[in-house]
């Protein structure tokens, strides 16, 4: 056994906001391993300037998102595509954000509806200032060309 | 199931920071109050307890709930956590009825607390997102404050809902917190102050949202044969509801109303519901919390509510749900002063002032989440003590001002509200 052993020095330190009481800034982060399961298609769709919507195989119900069962009866559905015309259902312009988004501000959400479509589609909408937005108003759908496989490679602007 | 009473609670001050204390302390300080207060109780009476805090990011410590538990010194005793978003006090209060309800244990602890201050605002707002499908809402801008935009924006083209009505409700709930020391942000405004302040995202401004707050909240559950042996004034739990919705507001179905006893289908002719401008699971909670304390017509049954209003809008939407008036008729029953408090000046007109007492019940009377703050955690049991003192006719001896005691106030309910309204409770409390 070593009685004098040490453990060595380090030539790091702590960023203190205050001694009293002691406030360290304390750095997180993390990368995850992400699957989008069921889901996949959707995305894979948005890279063929598709979007895809759910139908149920049994009742009918048609879905403006991705959902691999029916919310209404249970059964499975199948993907249809969605029409790349809809309506701004409503809106709003977002000054402020979370931080992952705030140098984007402002920007401007809408949920769309679409003809024959039982539910609604979140997205942004470009090409707009807040006061030109409408219920009811014209929008079609847009797609990024470097398609990163996210829910913001689609994006609609006015008709 | 057995009848349940609150006996005692306890809460700490709201505020943007509480840096010299962690969530131990603070949920420490709230049981002491509520054990102070009560003086034939201690802790060897407690035979479990349930924790709330909502966000693993905001507090950065798993399993933080056991940290409580040995810090209040009531280990080995039982114990668990419970989460879901904006409502997770109500549901932690509901989860401690349940637990006394059931014969598990005779007295039960819920205590809740939540730590934001520990990062800036907008690292805050967007921790507070990831309660947003993370897929599909979070990454097209992810905001809850947005997502009650549109809400609110498609309720104003439903029903006529105008912005002065929902200055009108930040007006309230900041003059009434006035009166409560316990409230982090309390303060006259004027509609024109409150619309003339920043704009977060059309048509909400900054002072139509609640704030992130520091703070901590208890709230101390029996059985009737504990109750009757420890409190002289106890509470009793009457009623419980809770409600769901989709996680993503694009899912919700545009179908017909869930009916209160006091409705008729002939109210709601081609209204399409819940859509995005009502919360469905709010109306599920109610009507099951009304089931079972035998309400017929809340706005008559009950003499008061502290509800959800994590923004003004989302208030006047909460009137509809639970019933206080026909879903389309939030704005007027502000521009009637039906929630206001009767001795209460808050320099407003009202356009449509309704002289019957009969009509009147006070919304938020504690200020609420726009005025007390919203630490998510301990939200819920917060208005459960605010609610317990208010029926208990002790707000003057707790708030040290009595302005904000409701006289003979028999019956109240508390409303706690998750996402976009993907969890719900209802509770309904009264005098024994």
């Amino acid at each position: 056994m070593d009685k004098n052993a040490k453990l060595p020095e380090t030539e790091e330190g702590t960023i203190l906001f205050g001694v009293d009481p002691i406030i360290v800034k304390n750095h997180y982060e993390i990368d995850y391993l992400h699957s989008y399961a069921q889901d996949s298609p959707f995305f894979a769709g948005l890279a063929q300037k598709k979007l895809l919507g759910s139908c149920c195989t049994s009742c009918s119900y048609r879905y403006a998102t991705p959902r691999g069962h029916c919310m209404e009866c249970g059964a499975p559905t199948e993907w249809f595509s969605l029409p790349l015309e809809g309506r701004v259902h409503t809106y709003t312009t977002c000054y402020f954000g979370g931080e992952a988004f705030l140098k984007e501000t402002p920007f401007t959400l809408i949920l769309v509806e679409f003809d024959g479509v039982e539910t609604l589609f979140l997205s942004r909408l470009v090409g707009t200032e807040h006061n030109e937005v409408a219920i009811g108003m014209p929008v079609q759908a847009r797609f990024q060309r470097n398609c990163k496989f996210k829910a913001t490679d689609v994006y609609f602007v006015p008709a | 199931m057995r009848p349940v009473y609150m006996i005692t609670g306890g809460i700490t001050r709201f505020a943007k920071a509480h840096p010299e204390k962690d969530f131990r302390l603070m949920v420490k300080e709230a049981f002491d109050y509520a054990v102070n207060d009560l003086p034939n109780f201690n802790r060897e009476m407690i035979d479990g307890t349930v924790c709330s805090y909502f966000s693993d990011h905001f507090t950065r410590q798993l399993k933080a709930g056991a940290m409580v538990q040995d810090y209040l010194g009531l280990c080995p005793k039982p114990s668990r956590r419970i989460e879901g978003g904006g409502a997770t006090g109500g549901l932690c209060f509901q989860a401690a009825w349940e637990a006394v309800a059931s014969g598990r244990m005779e007295v039960c602890l819920a205590m809740g607390f939540e730590t934001m201050s520990r990062v800036n605002t907008w690292k805050g707002n967007e921790f507070i997102a990831l309660a947003s499908d993370t897929n599909f809402d979070f990454p097209v801008g992810g905001f809850y404050t947005g997502y009650y935009a549109m809400m609110v924006r498609r309720h104003m083209f439903e029903f006529g809902t105008t912005v002065e009505q929902m200055a009108k409700v930040a007006v309230k709930n900041h003059c009434n917190a006035i009166h409560n020391p316990y409230s982090q942000s309390p303060g006259k405004l004027t509609i024109a102050q409150v619309r003339s302040s920043p704009m977060v995202a059309t048509p909400l401004t900054i002072r139509d949202c609640c704030q992130m707050s520091d703070g901590a909240a208890v709230a101390v559950i029996a059985s009737e044969q504990a109750a009757a042996r420890l409190c002289d004034r106890p509470v009793r739990i009457s009623g419980v509801g809770c409600g769901t919705d989709a996680m993503r507001m694009a899912d919700r179905p545009h179908k017909e109303v869930i009916l209160l006893p006091h409705e008729s289908a002939f109210d709601y002719t081609g209204l399409k519901y819940p859509g995005v401008h009502s919360f469905r699971g709010g109306r599920m909670a109610a009507k099951l919390a009304y089931e079972m304390a035998g309400i017929a017509n809340p706005r008559v049954d009950l003499d008061f509510i502290e509800l959800h209003d994590a923004y003004t809008s989302s208030e006047i939407q909460t009137y509809e749900d639970l019933g206080l008036c026909r879903y389309g008729e939030g704005g007027n029953f502000v521009d009637a002063g039906l929630p206001f408090m009767p001795n209460i000046d808050y320099e407003l007109s009202f356009p449509n002032f309704s002289q019957s007492p009969r009509d009147h019940i006070p919304i938020n009377p504690s200020g609420g989440l726009l005025a007390c703050g919203h630490p998510v955690g301990a939200t819920g049991l917060m208005q459960a003590v605010f609610a317990f003192w208010q029926i208990q006719g002790t707000i003057g001896k707790h708030l040290g001002d009595a302005a904000l005691q409701i006289p003979d106030s028999r019956r109240g309910l508390i409303h706690s509200h998750a996402g976009t309204g993907t969890y719900i409770t209802v509770s309904i409390l009264e005098r024994a």
